[in-house]
């Protein structure tokens, strides 16, 4: 199957006071049917990053690169129009927070057959169908009750199911999740990434999985990209992930507590000015 | 220590340096830092710099008003009642032959000065009011507030129309009838900062230093409530002057020998369709001041917004 | 035997009409560290607040170095008691600048030589000097935390509660805030109380943990246990499972 993403050289800058300031210096990848992880700290660009293959930025940034292609369409040059014919149709975007990223005021059922109604030709009736099959997929256990809630009635996790759900409504060739699952607790987060692990692997979707923390990334997806400052440290294999080379990578995974191997005292990241040079 | 940093006599690229260093060295170069820096953000916006410019310019031509003219405003010249614009009187006179132009500077301080004295009355009110009631919710809250209903309910006429009947029509009846009914809308401005602030970490941990609720609600809460109630005070500095013009209009405010903006415009009123100017200057002094404040409180909110920065 | 530094016995804490906190008991000895593990709801913060004071409705008996706790905290309290809160950017006063936030206790508690202490407080937490008129928007997530830190310390508690001291950090910034909390222990001899609901972190910092789960504590384990896997109840195994299926990953 042929690239979901081909980015090169993405370099991305916003206006301050005191002239542009470029937060990504020259990022490449490219993406298949696969699962990405792209890690790094706050600040590293790692959601700039993912969120310019789908021109989701701010209007004042500015975005080039040599070449930025979603399935072959050029993201650069594709005016508004085309833009919004990807975004939620063939590439979705699952946020942190559900809370800010449903409507208030309308049933998670509604939302998705709303969703659904976007891309499919249907009527009222099968989309509401639809949604139900949808919170079943994303294994709620009671959908046609689910369906009937608010947002403020939804647990976090739940809130992220229909999140999801809505997501997948209109059949996406790619997922980006940003931080899916970091306003969750570990017995959720381990659902909701099993879950969106699951999909991928059914439907052949690329998934592109953003996040702040190595084991976690690494432990759901075939590659990582590890960023700081703005450039791309280290891209390898996640099986890989403990003969990690870059001193970046290797600092970060040193400096996590272990409840396996206790140590007396976590040893410290040293920043090395080189790597944002 | 710090005070040797502060260049006395230094140049100005020298304090600008100073007021925008990254490191300040003392809590007054913090403060006058951050003042810079709102400054130059609120310079950005040239509608609110246009508002301030106006606002600034209509206070000293007020203030200057026996220096700026050569006649007095009550002086009546009943051989020249409603001339145009001419070189002896600039913006004609009034239908007692006074020149509109003097009445006009000097009308200025008794608009101007009500709608200050309106603010200092409202804001410091209508902001304790507020805060207190935020902070301490309950019982408290559910009593202020309902006082604060009360005020809001009467129609500021209405009470206009009470106080000229218990005391007499005057500037300082209008301005406590104008006080009146104004703090209330700050009042609940006030007390929703008030709710969303005192739920913040950084409140729990002035409590857990000890601090007593008076401090906490002066210190940490009314600091963080002031520039969304500035901004508010500013807008509503225009409706302030309407009533006030409104009042004298219909004689409850300053009285007719005044020169009083909104008493100009009920004087003269016959008179606007053959001597249009006479009721249309002060008018357009209304309307200016007016527009002025509302540009100025725009751009106000703009830099003072505490959700941005 | 000297009586626990916290005492805590059959907690009970409302929230309007729901109890959320359903009978806890626990104590902490002096210089030790206690740390309460659990997921979102199950009552741990609550329990600390509650100890600080900022809950009020609550039952039970709670007890600082033997001394009990009343409805109404006496300023003594705050002096020997502080808490270190969870989200660096809402815990420190956006419009005021360092100096002044640190400078509130020392004020609040009368205390004097007030700019000497500011100086030896950020010296403490590793903080440059520099960034004492600074205001918080002009500090990372981690020098927020050290302030948080410092202001917590200033007056010379010998109790630290901490709520999630790291959480809203970055890996590498959780490093060095755990160093520093493990190092202000060491050298002070303070009681830390704190709530995570990362066990590698808990386990790292306190020797003997609580778990907390729908507002009871079901299991009360040292960390060697935590660690070895030597667990009774099953959410603490479920909570183990989920850390250490990441952990070997690896």
């Amino acid at each position: 199957m042929s690239a979901h993403v081909e980015m090169r050289d993405l370099r991305v800058a916003f206006p301050s006071p005191r002239g542009p300031v470029e937060v990504v210096h020259g990022v490449s990848f490219t993406l298949g049917a696969e699962k990405l992880g792209i890690v790094g700290e706050s600040g590293s660009g790692k959601s700039v990053t993912a969120r310019a293959i789908l021109k989701l930025l701010p209007r004042a940034a500015t975005i080039s690169a040599t070449r930025l292609t979603f399935d072959g369409i050029d993201v650069l040059g594709a005016s508004e129009r085309q833009m919004r014919a990807i975004r939620g149709k063939r590439a979705g975007l699952i946020l942190q927070d559900p809370k800010y990223a449903l409507n208030p005021v309308m049933t998670a059922g509604a939302q998705i057959a709303e969703a659904w109604r976007v891309h499919h030709r249907g009527s009222a009736r099968q989309a509401r169908a639809a949604a139900i099959d949808l919170l079943a997929q994303v294994r709620i256990r009671d959908p046609g009750r689910v369906a009937a809630l608010y947002p403020h009635e939804l647990s976090g996790g739940m809130g992220q199911r229909v999140m999801i759900a809505m997501m997948l409504a209109p059949d996406p060739e790619l997922l980006i999740a940003d931080e899916p699952t970091s306003a969750l607790d570990a017995t959720v987060q381990a659902e909701i990434l099993r879950l969106i692990e699951d999909l991928v692997a059914r439907r052949g979707m690329g998934l592109i999985l953003i996040s702040h923390d190595l084991p976690l990334v690494s432990h759901f997806c075939d590659r990582v990209m590890v960023m700081y400052a703005g450039r791309v440290m280290e891209e390898l294999r996640a099986a890989n992930l403990s003969a990690a080379q870059h001193p970046y990578t290797r600092g970060l995974l040193d400096c996590l507590p272990s409840l396996i191997h206790p140590k007396d005292r976590l040893s410290v990241l040293k920043r090395d000015p080189a790597w944002e040079g | 220590m710090s005070d040797l940093s502060t260049p006395l006599s230094g140049n100005a690229a020298g304090l600008r340096a100073w007021l925008l260093s990254e490191t300040p060295d003392s809590r007054r170069q913090a403060a006058w830092g951050r003042s810079y820096r709102g400054w130059l953000n609120f310079r950005r916006n040239p509608l609110g710099m246009a508002g301030l410019i106006i606002v600034l310019a209509l206070l000293v031509l007020s203030l200057a008003a026996p220096l700026l003219t050569w006649q007095s405003p009550d002086v009546q010249h009943l051989a020249q009642r409603l001339a145009p614009p001419s070189a002896a009187h600039w913006l004609g006179t009034d239908e007692l032959g006074r020149d509109l132009y003097t009445r006009l500077l000097f009308g200025g301080r008794i608009t101007l000065g009500m709608v200050v004295a309106v603010v200092v009355l409202v804001a410091p009110l209508g902001l304790v009011v507020g805060a207190v009631s935020g902070y301490l919710g309950g019982m408290t809250d559910r009593i202020m507030m309902r006082v604060t209903d009360i005020f809001l309910s009467i129609p500021q006429l209405i009470l206009a129309l009470a106080f000229v009947a218990a005391l007499k029509p005057g500037i300082s009846s209008a301005v406590i009838a104008i006080a009146l009914t104004s703090w209330p809308p700050i009042a609940r401005l006030a007390r929703a900062d008030a709710l969303t602030v005192r739920a913040n970490d950084y409140i729990a941990a002035v409590k857990l230093a000890g601090a007593s609720p008076a401090r906490i609600i002066f210190r940490h809460i009314l600091p963080l409530c002031l520039p969304s109630v500035i901004v508010r005070i500013t807008l509503d500095m225009s409706g302030i002057i309407l009533t006030a013009a409104g009042l004298g209009f219909l004689g409850m405010g300053a009285q007719p020998p005044m020169p009083e903006w909104g008493t100009m415009i009920a004087s003269t009123r016959g008179y606007i369709l053959e001597q249009w100017w006479v009721p249309t200057i002060p008018g357009l002094a209304i309307l200016i001041a007016s527009l002025a404040f509302n540009l100025l409180g725009d751009g106000l909110r703009d830099v003072l917004d505490p959700k941005q920065s | 035997m000297a009586a626990p530094m916290i005492a805590i016995d059959g907690l009970r804490v409302r929230f309007g009409a729901r109890e959320v906190v359903h009978g806890v008991s626990f104590s902490v000895a002096r210089g030790a560290s206690f740390g309460m593990v659990g997921e979102s709801g199950s009552g741990k913060s609550t329990i600390l607040r509650a100890f600080a004071g900022l809950a009020p409705d609550w039952s039970g008996a709670m007890a600082l170095d033997g001394q009990a706790l009343g409805r109404r905290r006496a300023r003594d309290f705050f002096r020997r008691c502080q808490m270190v809160f969870q989200d660096p950017y809402g815990s420190l006063h956006p419009r005021q600048t360092i100096d002044r936030q640190l400078a509130e206790p020392l004020q609040i508690q009368a205390m004097d030589g007030i700019d000497a202490r500011i100086r030896r407080a950020l010296e403490e937490v590793g903080l440059p000097a520099s960034a004492r008129f600074r205001y918080p928007h002009q500090l990372s997530g981690g020098q927020r935390q050290r302030v948080a830190i410092a202001r917590a310390l200033i007056t010379g508690p010998e109790v630290l509660l901490l709520d999630e001291p790291t959480s809203a950090l970055d890996v590498s910034v959780q490093a060095e805030v755990l160093n520093l909390l493990a190092d202000l222990q060491a050298a002070r001899g303070l009681t830390y109380l704190m709530v995570t609901h990362n066990l590698a972190v808990v386990a790292h910092l306190c020797p003997w943990i609580g778990v907390m789960q729908g507002g009871e504590m079901v299991e009360q384990l040292s960390a060697a246990d935590l660690r070895a896997g030597r667990v009774a109840h099953p959410h603490t195994a479920e909570l183990r499972a989920l850390s250490t299926e990441l952990e070997e990953a690896g």
